[in-house]
């Protein structure tokens, strides 16, 4: 019995892995790169406060923290067909993903925008620098190392996300398992151990978030970013 | 040089400078004193167009401009002959002292950064930093801060330098050194418009002083005469103060 079980185990350690590397780590990683993209432009249309568009960012906003990302996932994969819409699953839930996910950064980036102090904004005036210049060059650089931790953060909790995706037919790693379980019937050792692939992922995240926010510091100078 | 007419600024229902008149010759050192509320800094900013003003006309370089409605091309523009001087120094955070200077003349001015590197490390050089090139402003003093301010401003060539109160931030014992550097451009020759509490710098260095009180111009005079006056209330009550 107990031989059957580790059995089990081991064979499926690689069954899981692997959609683990070739699904959910690339739909993690495409994503959370479009979001920051996403992130950063919302982000800067509300601070520049431009008409129209930040209108719109705030409803983005709206619309995307006021729902669940599983139904999200629903009304894009299962809904839009009914308006003509195909999307295969994986490609939909790289959009659905990079969307929810960008409108929480972007409320991440304004704030740390915000935190950079306004002088920082005239002094780069005063050199003849254009808005988008000292945003690029001044601003914004210092803005990703006060976000740089809650991002982190958001990217921690984007790995586990993705298997919501199981539920619109992408063979991530937790859809991986679910196949197993239903052939073997051992749930409970097998979701403890695609629960642990998880927490690797998620601890390599964790120590390149600590690397990455030493290199941060000393790219600005050291202590204190006062 | 530079003069402006009938300067006015309001933030909410408060008048700010109530229709200030100033002009600046070539070569001025200029110092702005009052006491504080009299709307100093507002004007030094309204200068630079750091605060859009409500009213007033700017003469430079022979033509007159509309200062409540100039495009952001045009203050651009204006800005390439201008400099400012911050009372917290507003250094780059995430710039060395070196990029500090070079920062406006690679993109805003799209010099050549070797180029670049040689006029601020000049410029560094002229405030006593050429040890600190790579110092992050958090690794500098409160004064050596101002100094590098002080540098990025000159190496810009400005036809002008706006200080805003450049050593009100400072420790007591930094201040002498941001002072010497600023007397030291003095006697070069730039023009400048001090906002300073240093009363006994103004003084020494400048050569005309425009007293404001409550957002409007009280007298534009001579330094010498200016300190002798005697026949104006709001003026004596000032320097009394001060005295006492």
């Amino acid at each position: 019995m107990e031989d059957r079980l580790t059995a089990i185990l081991i064979d499926s350690f690689p069954k899981i892995l692997i959609p683990g590397l070739i699904r959910t780590i690339p739909l993690t990683a495409i994503s959370f790169a479009l979001a920051m993209v996403i992130a950063v432009a919302v982000a800067i249309i509300q601070v520049a406060d431009v008409p129209v568009l930040k209108q719109i960012a705030r409803f983005y906003i709206w619309i995307i923290r006021g729902t669940p990302l599983l139904v999200q996932l629903y009304i894009v994969f299962f809904g839009l067909p009914d308006l003509g819409f195909m999307i295969p699953a994986f490609p939909c839930a790289i959009a659905v993903f990079a969307i929810n996910e960008g409108a929480y950064c972007s409320e991440t980036m304004r704030a740390a925008i915000e935190s950079v102090p306004a002088g920082q904004m005239e002094a780069g005036y005063c050199v003849g620098m254009s808005y988008l210049q000292i945003m690029r060059r001044i601003v914004l650089p210092q803005a990703f190392r006060t976000a740089f931790p809650p991002l982190s953060n958001s990217l921690i909790g984007m790995v586990k996300d993705t298997s919501l995706a199981a539920n619109i037919t992408v063979m991530e790693m937790f859809m991986a398992t679910q196949r197993i379980v239903g052939r073997t019937y051992e749930a409970l050792a097998l979701y403890m151990e695609v629960a642990l692939i998880y927490l690797i992922f998620c601890t390599v995240l964790t120590k390149l978030q600590s690397l990455g926010e030493k290199k941060l510091q000393a790219l600005n100078g050291g202590a204190g970013n006062a | 040089m530079l003069e402006v007419r009938g300067l006015k600024k309001q933030i909410g229902d408060t008048v700010i400078l109530n229709g200030v008149d100033i002009s600046i010759d070539k070569g001025d050192v200029v110092a702005v004193l009052g006491p504080s509320g009299s709307g100093k800094t507002t004007l030094l900013r309204c200068m630079n167009y750091l605060e859009r003003p409500d009213a007033g006309e700017m003469i430079a370089d022979g033509r007159t401009y509309d200062m409540s409605s100039l495009s952001k091309r045009e203050i651009a523009e204006y800005r390439r002959y201008t400099s400012f001087v911050f009372q917290n120094y507003n250094l780059f955070l995430n710039r060395t002292a070196m990029g500090n200077v070079t920062e406006g003349l690679v993109t805003a001015r799209r010099m050549d950064r070797t180029k670049a590197q040689k006029i601020a490390a000049a410029a560094l050089d002229k405030v006593g930093l050429s040890d600190k090139y790579d110092a992050f402003p958090s690794e500098l003093s409160g004064g050596q801060q101002q100094r590098v301010a002080i540098a990025r401003a000159i190496a810009t060539e400005p036809k002008i330098i706006f200080f805003d109160e450049p050593t009100s931030a400072l420790d007591p014992e930094l201040i002498g050194e941001v002072l010497d550097v600023i007397k030291s451009l003095a006697d070069e020759g730039m023009t400048m418009l001090i906002v300073t509490h240093e009363i006994n710098f103004a003084k020494n260095v400048s050569d005309k002083v425009v007293f404001l009180d409550e957002g409007e111009l009280i007298v534009e005079e001579e330094t010498d005469k200016f300190f002798d006056m005697q026949d104006n209330d709001r003026v004596t009550r000032f320097l009394g103060t001060l005295n006492r």
